[in-house]
């Protein structure tokens, strides 16, 4: 179990960079005033990256993918809870893509 | 009311044991599921080709799932180091917002105390201290408390993952291709505030359903993000 050292320059890397985002807001609200639209913009940067991550397997890579996915947003929203949805999509799309397979 | 809250607000802030255990004690709940997660990051990490304690490492160091599970979707050899720190910093752009709502009580913490608890801010951990704070109770170290029992849990089982995770020789045969996916969708799903966000993930979708069809690498994730956020704001308008 070797510790290669361009992975260990890219963990410290993001663990410098994670750490400046944390403080950096404490640092900021110590120092300005943060103005409404920017709050807005910086408020709407998460789900903004999380929906493009997802949309082309969602939306383009194939009916298997796009029905798991329903799946998971329904438990998701229902549960709650991260762990359930996920397996959920996982054991659907094992499911799925076998249905699918089997009718070609 | 309102000036019962406002009065308590003017109090001291404290930064005790009690507070810490009493913020550990809540997040008993989000430390189980942050094992959970925790298993599936070590084995994906392991697909990816970390190993077992470079994929604990950095969930002890980096401490963010959402930023974890983004950058093993581009960890590749050679490693692009640039994209892995800029998907970093632009996910952990949500943390500014977090820290600077916490700013009005930690400001009356020494330096030390608050920018120390700061690098165990989680999402689920920071949500608790807000209800608490918003409630009275002002001990600083509640944020500290939860997130140290969160990062063990989420090292531990990391680790766990990454050990044991590498059983599993196909991941599409038995659909882990799509856990990412389906992390990712749940994160969606419990950022749904109702229908102003219908605009910014509508473009955000339709950006990068193009940029991934014709533009090469991971510029979707980025340009989707920044068309999707723009949208967001534009409609507030001016």
């Amino acid at each position: 179990m070797g510790l290669d050292p361009v992975t260990l320059l890219a963990i410290v890397l993001m663990a410098l960079a994670t750490y400046a985002t944390r403080a950096g807001g404490l640092w900021l609200a110590n120092h300005f005033e943060l103005s409404e639209r920017a709050g807005a913009w910086l408020d709407a940067i998460p789900g903004a990256i999380l929906v493009s991550l997802v949309a082309p397997t969602v939306l383009t890579g194939g009916l298997a993918e796009t029905l798991a996915a329903a799946a998971v947003v329904l438990v998701a929203f229902r549960t709650g809870s991260l762990p359930l949805a996920m397996a959920t999509g996982v054991v659907a799309v094992v499911l799925l893509r076998t249905l699918a397979a089997g009718l070609m | 009311m309102h000036q019962e809250n406002a009065a308590k607000k003017e109090e001291r802030v404290t930064f005790t044991l009690a507070g810490a255990l009493a913020g550990a004690r809540r997040c008993v709940p989000v430390a189980i599921s942050g094992c959970a997660t925790g298993l599936v990051f070590g084995t994906l990490a392991g697909q990816a080709g970390l190993g077992a304690g470079e994929a604990a490492l950095m969930s002890a160091l980096v401490f963010s799932g959402a930023a974890q599970f983004l950058v093993l979707g581009i960890w590749a050899s050679p490693l692009p180091v640039v994209a892995i720190v800029l998907t970093t910093i632009v996910v952990g752009l949500r943390h500014l917002l977090m820290g600077a709502a916490l700013g009005p009580v930690f400001s009356k913490l020494p330096r030390l105390k608050a920018y120390g608890s700061v690098y165990f801010m989680a999402d689920e951990n920071w949500a608790l201290t807000m209800g608490e704070f918003d409630k009275g109770r002002r001990d600083g170290a509640f944020l500290l408390g939860g997130g140290l029992l969160d990062v063990l849990a989420w090292t531990g089982s990391t680790f766990v993952g990454g050990t044991f995770g590498g059983a599993v020789d196909d991941p599409a045969r038995w659909g882990l291709d799509f856990a990412f996916t389906a992390i990712f969708l749940a994160l969606i799903a419990g950022m749904w505030k109702g229908r102003s966000n219908i605009l910014p993930w509508t473009v955000a979708a339709a950006v990068s359903v193009a940029a991934h069809h014709w533009l090469p690498g991971q510029w979707y994730i980025l340009l989707g993000g920044l068309a999707g956020s723009f949208a967001g704001v534009v409609r507030r308008g001016p």
